[in-house]
């Protein structure tokens, strides 16, 4: 069996700033991907847009990664093993991955960072009515055939949901001389940046209704078209206004799952709002020794915050390793009010600070975030505009946790 | 003319219009709103990202070095879609010097070894 100090499942920008991470602090790194090369989902977002917080600069998804990618490549003590599909991995962290050309690698890990980031929920996860002809892709599948392979995937096309993957995908497929007919939001809202609104929609005259969903699909080999209807208060269809929409492709843009599926069968406590592990600042989950970061911990729209995530994760796990974590009384972190979720979910009291991501429920304005520790308010931050789609935080003094930490906004 | 202020996240929605010459900008939360939506009304600008085919097969993606004007990305894809990459190129690389006269290079943003 190979033994490396820190074995990271996952080669993109989570698994590559793992890493990195993890290196700074002299660990010996084992880096499994299961692609034919690092990069992850980057390697398919050729627009812009990325590492403005990171490195202060606009890049494309590939020029992001390549920045990642190089260092790790040029580090002698970071071994990276490309097509290792990770099958298992155990609470003693044993990692076992197979891959064509070393067949069964077994892996004895002082620490483990999980890096698998998520997946796209399909037509069967939201449970879509109608046949089931070629032409249903999720956004992501869909940008993948069109900017790695080079394959238009169809020409009229309706997208469901306008999360910024939908959103991008929409001008993506017009480039290619697609027509995009319609994009429909089932909520009031979009997930979206209103960069890409402005820029992907409005700039191609692409239509975007809110509190619309797709309720049936049409056609017996091929997609022929869809119904849309608008949603009442309580999200279900007018099925009186329906309306069908002739086309041949239809992209689902509705969600990001984890993929965990690595976890099942260990102890490693999960969130049910996230659909990622439970950690604390370190990243560290219930399980000692295994950490976790990117979008596998949980959705990120930025991939400036995936890095940093990671990074600490990959430093955690090198310090693990050496005993040199720190370890103290730790106190819980519970969103309330108005906030959807708060990560880390556990926090250890000491010196230091300590950022809280979190995403509120609905749009708000004006309002203020309120941070308290054992009933006590030991942060406020006053913010313009808070949206579902886009991850706040908030920076803490871990000398003034007491005890349990709540974070929510008030007016 | 009714667009959306993107500099931050409050997202004012602007309108902007002509009259003698001079633009004004309405629904602005800030200055920098009207600037946004001056630059929008009179010359706006985009990066463009697209991919370009190889000549024997293989596809690899591309950016505009700065800002093209709106009414030239029309012209510039049209260029993309019938261009055929016949070398090798590496992240970086400039692949054609102000195609469509759009004002930009179009660089390479991933390395491609010729198909
Ligand atoms: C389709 C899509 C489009 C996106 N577009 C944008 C965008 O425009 N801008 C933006 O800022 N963010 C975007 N995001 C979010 C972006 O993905 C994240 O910011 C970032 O890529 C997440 O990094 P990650 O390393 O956590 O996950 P990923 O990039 O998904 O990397 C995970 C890696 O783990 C590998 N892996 C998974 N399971 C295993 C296993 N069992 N064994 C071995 N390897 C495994 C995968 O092959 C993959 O390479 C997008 C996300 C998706 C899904
Ligand atoms: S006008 Fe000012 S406040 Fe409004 S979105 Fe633009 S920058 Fe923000």
């Amino acid at each position: 069996m190979k033994k490396f100090d820190v074995v990271i499942i996952g080669g993109g920008p989570a698994g590559m700033a793992a890493a990195l991470g993890a290196r700074e602090e002299g660990a010996t790194v084992a880096l499994l991907e299961r692609d034919d090369r690092l990069g992850g989902i980057l390697n398919q977002c050729i627009h812009n847009g990325f590492g403005l917080h990171y490195f202060g600069e606009e890049l494309t998804g590939p020029e992001y990664a390549k920045r990642f990618r190089d260092k790790v490549l040029s580090d002698q003590n970071i071994h990276v093993f490309l097509e290792a599909m990770v099958l298992s991995l155990t609470e003693q962290k044993v990692v076992r991955a197979i891959s064509p050309t070393e067949g069964l690698i077994e892996i004895q890990a002082g620490s483990v960072v999980l890096a698998m980031g998520c997946r796209e929920r399909s037509a069967g996860a939201i449970a879509l009515a109608g046949t089931r002809p070629a032409g249903i892709y999720t956004a992501g599948m869909a940008q993948r055939l069109c900017n790695v392979e080079g394959y238009l995937v169809g020409k009229e096309v309706v997208i469901l949901g306008s999360g910024d993957i939908g959103l991008i995908m929409a001008r993506r497929m017009t480039s290619e001389g697609a027509k995009v007919k319609l994009v429909a939001e089932i909520m009031p809202f979009s997930s979206g940046l209103k960069r890409n609104i402005v820029q992907c929609l409005n700039d191609y005259d692409i239509p975007l209704r809110y509190s619309t969903t797709v309720t049936r699909v049409t056609g017996k080999e091929r997609l022929t078209g869809v119904y849309v209807a608008p949603v009442d208060e309580k999200m279900q269809p007018v099925l009186e206004q329906e309306e069908y929409i002739p086309c041949d492709t239809l992209l689902l843009s509705v969600g990001l799952i984890p993929e965990n599926d690595l976890l099942t069968g260990t102890s490693v406590e999960m969130s049910r709002v996230t659909s990622g592990a439970v950690v604390d600042e370190y990243r560290q989950t219930s399980a000692e020794g295994i950490f976790s970061a990117g979008n596998v911990l949980h959705v990120h729209d930025l991939v400036d915050n995936v890095s940093e995530e990671a990074y600490i994760a990959g430093r955690s796990a090198a310090k693990y390793v050496k005993g040199e974590l720190p370890f103290s009384v730790t106190v819980s972190v519970t969103p309330a009010s108005g906030v959807r979720y708060a990560l880390p979910q556990k926090v250890h009291t000491g010196e230091g600070k300590v950022k809280l991501y979190f995403r509120v429920d609905k749009v708000y304005r004006g309002r203020t975030v309120v941070v308290t520790s054992a009933g006590e308010v030991i942060k406020r931050k006053k913010t313009l505009v808070m949206a579902p789609g886009e991850m706040q935080n908030i920076e803490i003094d871990k000398s003034l946790i007491k005890g349990d930490v709540c974070i929510y906004t008030e007016e | 003319m009714n667009t959306t202020c993107i500099m931050c996240p409050m997202g004012c929605a602007l309108t902007v219009e002509e009259k003698g010459g001079v633009v004004t900008v309405v629904g602005n939360g800030c200055p920098r709103g009207e600037k946004y939506g001056k630059a929008e009304f009179s010359h706006p600008e985009r990066v463009v990202t697209t991919l370009l085919k190889g000549l024997y097969g293989g596809v690899v993606s591309v950016k505009t070095d700065g800002p093209i004007p709106k009414d030239k990305i029309a012209d510039l894809l049209a260029w993309a879609a019938s261009y055929r990459l016949d070398h090798a190129v590496k992240t970086g690389d400039v692949i054609a010097e102000s195609p469509v006269s759009c004002g930009a290079n179009v660089v390479a943003t991933s390395d491609f070894k010729g198909k």
